[in-house]
């Protein structure tokens, strides 16, 4: 069954459409709806303000509706463009067009709901600041945008590059590679960013005075968050732009694989780094005095936050730049779509888990400043341990990629590797979040007790030992899909 | 490529282990770490009822644990007996 070219991209711009409106009106309208319920609240608690709070209100909403207008523009160009001038690998890149920006705009999308929520919320409990939030407000909004924005370059990219003369594949793989990087992983950065810029505004109701040092945390926090979207939009300009345009199934996979692996491997150190500058700036709200030293502690979190992301860049970059010596059949196409879920899965808690513990480290330095040595010690200790799954993820990854397989190229043993990156993959999301929970909660208690230190210590690592039982177990069922049937 | 009926059958039941695996450890690893944070946080209140509340928070994970065994009995039942 062939088709001409013409129909071909027809059918993949609609689906494109279909999948790019779809997805992005999930964010936009998320965030507007919590934006809106928070002004009921707010309304409610002060009826004589409902002119102003609708007024905020619609204002906070217009911008989180911006990632959702971005998806519907890339839906109405994919509908009635025509990109078949474009070559046979139109199809692939419409769909990747549509990914890009409708995955893309979820994060942004939910994000920009926060600062105008907490904006709401903070001008109905100190009435007298007016709209003194209002900029700060719009300012956590609009860096919350930038991943949306990432997305809409790349669908741009996707949509209008010329592929004429170009062999279907492995380049369609660059391009679906190159959407599934820059749409999932644009989630975590603008989410992250957008509780960052919630709790900001929070911190400015609460203290006044505080506003410029508040705001520069939340600028810096914001930014260090956006580092995730910055990797997966690098990745997505390479695959596009030095995408390889002849090869085996082996490059295909690749290809997709890079894509898969920093998409994915974004979400966890996206969110975690926005909730790690959320509790930065709830602490400096909370214990003024703290405001000088929030920063660092702050950054030291996110950096360690940052490391699963970058194991998932890793992946990506040696999946793009490696010659592996894989079969060329379904067994090595498979074995390296494991090693890319593997990773970029595994990635998602351990980033998360890290963020919620750095978290709760700044707000445990807002109720003891002096044990602030003790606490940054048992956080370090808690985000190693919550690196574990991701670590496990980065293993199975490389032995996936490593592997010698020199048996028949059937399709049980192509599945089983696949296989192995399911369970690596997502079994890795829990442990590495409930390390994270169980760190934070760590933390707090020695800023309530800093004396007891050390059975406090000796209690959480206990307890994330045993939560990273599963991890484990999905790490052995790895090893015997790999390795025993 | 040919692909055997039992090869079908055989490949599924890898593809199901790996899900089942996968997807069965998020919930434990999430649960057992807030049981865990909240007798750090219940330790730091009362110190001295520490063995107790270790003694509470093993009983509570290893019953929470109880959903990751079910996932990995399946995906071993499925790699090595059906």
């Amino acid at each position: 069954m062939l088709f001409d070219v013409v129909s071909m991209v027809k059918a993949g711009q609609f689906v494109g459409a279909g999948i790019c409106m779809g997805f992005g009106a999930i964010g936009a309208a998320y965030g507007e709806g919590l934006v809106g319920g928070f002004a009921n609240c707010a309304v409610g608690r002060r009826a004589e303000q409902a002119g102003p709070y609708t007024r905020n209100m619609l204002i906070g909403q217009a911008v989180a509706e911006t990632s959702g207008i971005f998806a519907l523009m890339v839906a109405v160009l994919l509908v009635f463009g025509d990109f078949s001038g474009n070559g046979v690998c139109a199809w692939a890149s419409s769909i990747a067009a549509g990914i890009c920006m409708g995955l893309g705009a979820i994060g942004s999308g939910v994000g920009a709901g926060y600062p105008a929520l907490d904006a709401l919320t903070g001008s109905a409990r100190q009435p007298a600041l007016g709209s003194s939030m209002t900029t700060t407000m719009l300012i956590g909004q609009a860096v919350c945008q930038t991943p949306a924005i990432f997305a809409l370059v790349i669908s741009f990219m996707l949509m209008f590059k010329n592929c004429a003369g170009i062999a279907a594949w492995p380049y369609n793989a660059a391009l679906l590679g190159a959407g599934l990087a820059m749409g999932i992983g644009a989630i975590g950065s603008g989410w992250g960013g957008g509780m960052a810029g919630g709790a900001a505004c929070e911190g400015i109701a609460r203290q006044p005075q505080m506003k410029s040092s508040l705001t520069t945390v939340m600028l810096v926090g914001q930014a260090v968050a956006q580092t995730p979207a910055i990797f997966a939009l690098l990745v997505a300009i390479m695959l596009i732009s030095i995408g390889p345009t002849e090869g085996t199934i082996l490059t295909s996979a690749a290809l997709l694989g890079a894509g898969i692996s920093i998409g994915f491997g974004a979400i966890g150190s996206g969110m975690g780094n926005g909730v790690n500058a959320a509790g930065a700036c709830q602490a400096i709200s909370r214990e003024t005095s703290t405001s000088k030293d929030m920063m660092t502690f702050m950054l030291v979190g996110q950096a360690v936050g940052q490391t699963p992301v970058i194991f998932a860049l890793v992946i990506s970059l040696m999946l793009m730049f490696v010659n592996f010596s894989l079969p060329g059949t379904i067994v090595g196409f498979c074995a390296l779509m494991g090693a890319a879920i593997s990773m970029g899965v595994a990635a998602i808690g351990s980033g998360y888990g890290n963020g919620v513990t750095g978290s709760s480290a700044c707000l445990a330095v807002a109720i003891k400043p002096s044990g602030r040595s003790a606490i940054m010690t048992l956080m370090l200790v808690a985000q190693a341990v919550a690196q574990t799954p991701a670590i496990f993820g980065l293993l199975v990854a490389f032995i996936l990629m490593f592997g010698n397989y020199s048996g028949p190229a059937t399709l049980p043993a192509a599945m089983a590797l696949i296989a192995a990156g399911f369970s690596m993959g997502f079994g890795g999301i829990g442990p590495g979040i409930g390390n994270g929970i169980t760190g934070a909660a760590a933390c707090e208690a020695v800023g309530v007790q800093p004396d007891e230190r050390g059975l406090i210590m000796r209690t959480m690592l206990v307890a994330q030992a045993v939560a990273q039982s599963t991890a484990i177990y999905a790490l052995v069922i790895a090893f015997v899909l790999i390795f025993v049937v | 490529m040919d692909i055997s009926g039992v090869d079908l059958v055989k490949a599924a039941s890898f593809v199901g282990a790996g899900i089942a695996m996968g997807l069965g450890a998020i919930g434990p690893g999430i649960g057992e770490g807030f049981v865990g944070g909240k007798a750090c946080e219940a330790i730091g209140r009362n110190p001295d009822e520490a063995g107790l509340l270790t003694r509470t928070m093993l009983v509570a994970q290893a019953v929470s644990e109880s959903t990751g065994i079910y996932s990995l009995v399946v995906a071993l039942l499925l790699l090595f007996v059906v």
